[in-house]
């Protein structure tokens, strides 16, 4: 063997690496700060129509984090993020149908099951990439609404293949059942904020460790990857599977908010509107997929239900957002936060002091 | 010691490396010839990137084309690249500690071992800058610390001193100098700079249209009538 390199120059001067940095408490104080804000004093001072608004908030800001580590950290596109919640919520309430599983347990197993589905779905990121890549996901989330629809999902039969005697969906489905100690909205969007919270963390820890930087690295240059003795194959498919096992558990969380699933519920282009408003939110930061779960689930629910504006002109809305976001700051909306959540927050007190006084913006 | 026997490399009609056999005995090493003679490509069959049509290469014993790529650099090969490839997104600290991560090095010496590979460059940078906000030649000292850290066998450089102006060379020539004699590592030089090359190694083989046309001592080597005329352009037998 070679002889030992370190110690060996001593004409360095004796660096030592700072433990913690001032930097990362800030940081875990505000984010201890917002998840209370999150936990205690949304649902205190928001209506009932809010509270399951800020559930889908944060499903979303789960399924916009999966894309952005695929995206934003591997530099793979994937367009089928929301065909993965659908899988996700399809094996949750098929599992909640079939089984008396505790919920907990039903989260990993919609986790595991989509995990396993997209990491195959990742398999040919290993030879495309860019317009390909995008395109094959695309298509596999054009699929999956195809699949789901013709099986009529989710169909609230008995087993795991149940279907109801009527052949159909019926009012007397019954709805997908939640954890017993967090049955009502309140309780279940606390409840769903912490497990959304717990996958951040764990996404977050990926990205802070051997797996993110060997990612940083295949982003940057594929062949400098290589020759730095990264496994390719082995971190790509890591990528989908944490990416797919997040959106699972997501799907899981979304199938018992729902209650009662339906295909209609998942649309193709909801994956593009999603890859849309993840890069809005800025898909090099956790921040961002927070950003796009308030963009993806918040906004149409401010149109529709607050101030009636069709939420179609969203999709509008957005392609301006992404043009002006990819033209003046790739970095997203996460790139200059408290700036823009300033303006944001002044703009939207305004107008909600002229339009409404029902509630509260999210921050 | 490196052993190349007989390495042809083809790619459709063209031959970047034709039937070329050369020795690397240790130390550092030069690897010169005009542009087009087939450095870098010997580099990429080293690393994997390239399969040879025909040919061998052993280092310490071990036959290089068997292993798979991706594993070379657990068994020690290091190298970089024309265009310097620091992570931008990463701290410096972090740019290193990866290659640390995938050289089978021990876990609880990365710490040490990767500030001293920075400390081994003279990057006086915080390790936690982002790499994104050096400048030219500190990313080139950075490569170098990549390439030297978690115990390398062989160290391929390419053109590592490009761009950079003559002090920042110098610098860096004194640092890859130091690389055999404090991490063990045979070192492959490939530059234009010849006073760089020429301070740096004490074996240089020249290279011209893929074939070895001079290997043996720096000095005899530059000297040489055959490695002065390939770089003027006066070869016959094109």
């Amino acid at each position: 063997m070679t002889t030992a390199p370190a110690s060996r120059d001593s004409t360095a001067p004796a660096r030592t690496l700072p433990t913690f940095e001032r930097g990362t408490i800030v940081r875990a104080v505000v984010i201890v700060g917002l998840l209370l804000i999150a936990l205690f004093v949304l649902p205190a001072i928001s209506g009932a129509d809010w509270i399951t608004t800020y559930t889908s908030v944060a499903i979303y800001a789960v399924v916009a984090l999966g894309f952005g580590v695929l995206y934003g950290r591997v530099g793979m596109i994937s367009l089928g993020q929301v065909a993965l919640l659908t899988i996700g919520c399809w094996v949750g309430a098929r599992v909640a149908y079939a089984t008396s599983l505790p919920f907990p347990v039903m989260l990993l197993v919609a986790g595991g099951v989509t995990c396993a589905i997209g990491t195959l779905v990742g398999l040919p990121a290993l030879r495309l990439s860019g317009l390909y890549l995008a395109l094959i996901t695309l298509m596999f989330a054009g699929a999956t609404t195809v699949v789901l629809s013709v099986t009529d999902f989710p169909n609230g039969g008995g087993g795991f293949t149940g279907r109801s005697a009527t052949g159909a969906l019926t009012t007397s489905t019954p709805p997908v059942r939640r954890p017993s100690w967090a049955v009502a909205d309140v309780a279940y969007y606390r409840y769903t904020v912490i497990v959304c919270a717990i996958l951040f963390l764990l996404v977050l820890i990926h990205v802070a460790s051997k797996p993110g930087r060997a990612w940083a690295s295949i982003r940057e240059s594929e062949p400098a990857a290589l020759a730095a003795g990264v496994n390719i194959t082995l971190y790509k498919l890591w990528a989908f599977a944490l990416a797919s096992f997040v959106t699972g558990v997501a799907g899981c969380l979304l199938a018992a908010q729902i209650g009662v699933p339906r295909a209609i519920t998942f649309q193709t282009q909801d994956s593009l509107t999603l890859a849309a408003t993840a890069l809005i939110g800025g898909i090099f930061s956790l921040w961002g997929a927070i950003v796009a779960g308030v963009f993806n689930q918040l906004l149409p629910f401010l149109f529709q239900a607050q101030w009636n504006i069709d939420p179609n002109w969203l999709l509008i809305i957005f392609g301006v957002g992404l043009l002006q976001v990819l033209l003046t700051a790739p970095g997203g909306l996460a790139d200059q936060f408290p700036k823009d959540m300033a303006n944001l927050g002044r703009l939207a007190a305004r107008r909600f002091r002229a339009l409404a006084d029902g509630g509260k913006p999210a921050e | 010691m490196i052993q190349v026997e007989n390495l042809t490399v083809r790619f459709a009609g063209v031959t970047p490396i034709d039937d070329a056999s050369l020795v690397f005995p240790g130390g550092t090493c030069g690897l010169i010839g005009p542009n087009g003679a087939g450095k870098t490509t010997f580099f990429n069959v080293l690393s994997g990137f390239v399969k040879p049509a025909t040919g061998a290469i052993r280092a310490f014993g071990e036959d290089m084309l068997k292993m798979a790529d991706y594993k070379r650099a657990r068994w020690g090969l290091r190298r970089t690249f024309q265009t310097e490839q620091a992570i931008e997104g990463l701290s410096v600290f972090d740019n290193v500690a990866m290659i640390h991560e995938h050289s089978g090095a021990k876990r609880s010496s990365r710490q040490a071992d990767v500030l001293a590979a920075l400390g081994f460059v003279g990057l006086d940078v915080p390790p936690r800058a982002k790499a994104g906000s050096l400048g030219a030649g500190d990313r080139r000292l950075l490569e170098v610390a990549r390439a030297v850290v978690g115990h390398p066998r062989v160290v391929l450089l390419d053109e590592p001193a490009a761009g950079l102006p003559e002090e920042e060379t110098e610098h860096l020539g004194s640092v890859i100098q130091k690389i055999p004699e404090a991490f063990g590592a045979l070192t492959v030089l490939v530059d234009h700079d010849m006073s760089l090359v020429s301070n740096c190694c004490t074996t240089t083989a020249v290279l011209d249209f893929g074939k070895v046309i001079a290997l043996g001592p720096t000095a005899e080597v530059l000297r040489d009538e055959r490695v002065t005329n390939a770089y003027l352009g006066t070869e016959e037998d094109v």
